[in-house]
């Protein structure tokens, strides 16, 4: 690891911030309770044990920041019903498991249709190429990091083989449904600093204006989650609402417009359900009519008959951990029926899911 | 992979497979409970496995009696150590008995091959047993058809060599051809057999309170080493695996002072190994983050990855619990052999949270989950 990484891998820098924030919420006389918008915060909270430097009244809960918990159960239902017409399937390695309504992509495969793992959209075109006598769809899903990369394939002419199916989704609109959620209660955000990499931290401007909370966009090593934590609680004392950027190595006020254009140019905002969490308005991202040739919802049946879904389903509470209303251990599945080789919820699958993250690390700082 | 005395399931040796390897079954772990078909989670080393050992396989196999086949005093299937102890004649003395099958993609890699891994890996069952000294090792091929000769050629040296590395013998062995696409290009059986003292032998369970826990090296290296080869990753940085025999460091461990339990961390690397250790001496287990050795090129490639260098294989350590009076002695000891410089005292046993292990990250405390499912790479 590089000595630039390690000095944000300081605990004495930490134990100062700890102390720091025990300070301000001594004067803040009351509970506070944040939520960090991405399931890398989650990971690194809970791997360097955060929560049990934090100060009593002190919440941090968990927000609807993994891509991979958020795609819905009927877009997983597409994606298999398309590996089941005969093309390959090409997804990132954490949407495998994540189950549909009756099968994951891994039942999928298992059941003989063809399913690969890529960790990028061009190894997808890869693929395509490699296979000029197939159909190639790639399933794809993540936040502005990832649609950026998709859109950038999409305008550079990828091979007639090769379509998208996308599930892809934008965060802000999602904050903005949970800020409304009356029974969630969240005093200030840490927002993604690798999204605000691709989209800026200007962005957060209009939220911050209307909702009047503050907004601090954070990264990803201890020192930097504790810093951004010790930023809102400044707000927080001041009773302020403003706009930080605790991540100025990576994140700048614009963001990465290049990135920013092409996608726009490929993707429109609509309208679409996240898993668990509600009907969000524009925060799905649909591939524009101009890309109607490589959008694999125009080339093949993606409506397939799933019948109900699996009971079990009805209990998780994905939906409530991903709004910050609960703790992964509040469900009566979590560690039985449900655990990351036998996930119930999306939450349980991925790396960047709550329950994963929890199931692996321990939540509680009670140790 | 590692080698329990248990008849074998697993089928990645990396210990974090990608999701892209060849072969029927899901990947998923959605087969424990199906009771239909084997699923590649049944060879993960977690749940769904030991679910199809213990339900299906144990109770077979010793009719209910924990020491069946090897009488009292020894160690036997269902206590699920690295090898079983037979113990012979008056009771002195003991026969240690192991067995392994290998699979890998690719079945060349940097720092080793299918073939040393084979040796390396019953050796090591052994040496993890008390047992330093294999008496004789056994070898099956079953090889895919269409398989270069060459490959077989440079496998079958890269055991001579591995066996001469560590001592050892192999004697006795059978070859099977398979159709193409029946089998995945070469799999590779070993059993070994060893003598020793029965005072000697030593388990995965006999950690005590207070008991040092020692690592004999930096952790991660086979497991993430093998999964950036295989996926095409080109870092920079010497990412090798570390394969090896360690029976001569388990000799000199074990000179040197009480060695109370040892294991082999391969599948599911050192989270595995000591929330088995926990669990089997019921203690719980206290170590810190950064005592704990990890080369700079692992740790770099794990963050990339998104692979936790501490949840995947290694093939050439060894985690031991050393009585705390002895812990520097033994340390000491490892650092002087071959393949042993890196060791470290990494933590220690304690009466609290039995069955748990429990890290000092530096920043706060947290569980050392054991791995479960494959490690498949994250999205972002």
């Amino acid at each position: 690891m590089s000595e630039e990484t390690l000095q944000f891998r300081d605990p004495e820098q930490a134990e100062q911030l700890a102390d720091r924030l025990e300070a301000l919420m001594a004067e803040i006389d009351g509970s506070v309770n944040l939520m960090h918008v991405c399931g890398s915060h989650e990971q690194a909270i809970a791997k360097f044990g955060l929560r049990s430097m934090l100060p009593d009244g002190l919440s941090l809960r968990m927000g609807p920041g993994c891509p991979v918990c958020v795609t819905n159960m009927p877009e997983v239902d597409e994606a298999v019903a398309v590996a089941k017409q005969g093309a390959i399937v090409a997804t990132y390695g954490d949407m495998f498991r994540v189950p549909g309504t009756t099968q994951s992509l891994a039942d999928a495969r298992a059941d003989g249709a063809r399913v690969e793992i890529v960790y990028s959209a061009s190894e997808a075109v890869d693929l395509a190429e490699e296979n000029p006598d197939e159909e190639v769809v790639f399933f794809a899903t993540g936040f502005e990091t990832t649609a950026a990369p998709t859109a950038a394939i999409l305008v550079d002419d990828p091979p007639e083989n090769f379509w998208v199916l996308s599930a892809h989704k934008y965060v802000p609109p999602a904050m903005e449904v949970v800020a409304e959620m009356p029974d969630t209660d969240i005093d200030g955000f840490l927002a993604a600093g690798h999204a605000a990499t691709i989209t800026g931290y200007g962005l957060f401007e209009p939220f911050v204006e209307e909702y009047e909370i503050p907004v601090v966009v954070g990264g990803f090593e201890p020192v930097d989650v504790m810093l951004g934590i010790e930023r809102l609680l400044e707000y927080i004392r001041e009773d302020t609402a403003g706009l930080e950027n605790a991540y100025p190595r990576c994140v700048t006020r614009e963001g990465n417009r290049a990135a920013l254009e092409t996608m726009w140019s490929v993707f429109e905002k609509t309208s679409g359900e996240w898993r668990g969490i509600a009907e969000i308005p524009g925060a799905n991202l649909t591939l524009r009519e101009e890309y109607a040739d490589y959008d694999a919802r125009e080339r093949f049946d993606v409506e397939p008959e799933t019948g109900g879904p699996d009971p079990l389903t009805e209990q998780c509470v994905c939906g409530d951990i991903m709004a910050g209303k609960a703790d992964p251990d509040e469900c009566d599945l979590f560690g039985e029926e449900c655990t990351p080789g036998n996930p119930v919820g999306a939450c349980m699958v991925s790396s960047e899911g709550t329950c994963k993250i929890w199931h692996e690390y321990g939540g509680h700082p009670d140790l | 992979m590692a080698s329990d005395s248990t008849p074998e399931t697993d089928r990645d040796e990396s210990g974090g497979g990608s999701g892209n390897e060849s072969g029927g079954g899901s990947p998923d772990g959605s087969g424990d409970d199906s009771g239909e078909v084997v699923t590649l989670a049944h060879g993960a080393g977690g749940e769904a496995m030991r679910s199809l050992v213990d339900e299906l396989v144990v109770p077979r196999f010793t009719d209910g009696d924990r020491t069946a086949g090897v009488g009292e005093g020894g160690v036997g299937l269902a206590a699920l150590d690295d090898g079983a102890v037979h113990p012979i004649g008056d009771g002195s003395q003991a026969i240690v008995v192991t067995t392994d099958s290998h699979v890998v993609t690719p079945r060349f890699f940097q720092g080793g091959d299918i073939g040393r891994l084979a040796v390396a890996g019953t050796v090591n069952d052994l040496a993890v047993m008390g047992a330093t000294e294999p008496l004789t090792l056994t070898c099956s091929f079953v090889l895919e058809e269409g398989t270069p000769i060459a490959d077989v050629e440079r496998v079958v040296e890269s055991m001579r060599k591995t066996a001469r590395e560590a001592g050892a013998t192999i004697s006795t062995g059978d070859t099977k051809v398979m159709g193409n696409g029946e089998i995945d290009g070469i799999v590779i059986n070993t059993a070994g057999i060893a003598h020793v003292d029965a005072g000697d032998a030593v388990t995965d369970a006999g950690l005590r309170p207070g008991d040092a826990v020692i690592v004999s090296g930096t952790m991660g290296d086979h497991g993430i080493a093998l999964l950036a080869e295989r996926e095409g990753f080109d870092f920079t940085g010497d990412l090798k695996s570390d394969v090896a025999p360690v029976n001569d460091l388990v000799r000199a461990a074990m000179a040197a002072g009480e060695v109370t339990a040892m294991k082999d961390p391969t599948r599911g690397g050192l989270a595995n190994a000591l929330n088995e250790m926990a669990d089997k001496a019921d203690v719980g287990i206290d170590v810190v983050e950064r005592d704990i050795p990890v080369s700079g090129a692992i740790a770099s490639a794990g963050e990339v990855l998104g692979i936790d260098p501490f949840a995947v294989a290694n093939e050439g350590k060894v985690v031991f619990g050393v009585d705390p009076g002895d812990a520097d002695a033994v340390l000491e000891a490892i650092k002087d052999r071959p393949g042993g410089q890196e060791a470290a005292i990494v933590g220690h046993a304690t009466e609290e949270h039995p069955g748990r292990v429990v890290v000092d990250t530096g920043f706060g405390r947290r569980y050392m989950s054991e791995p479960e499912g494959e490690t498949l790479p994250r999205i972002c």
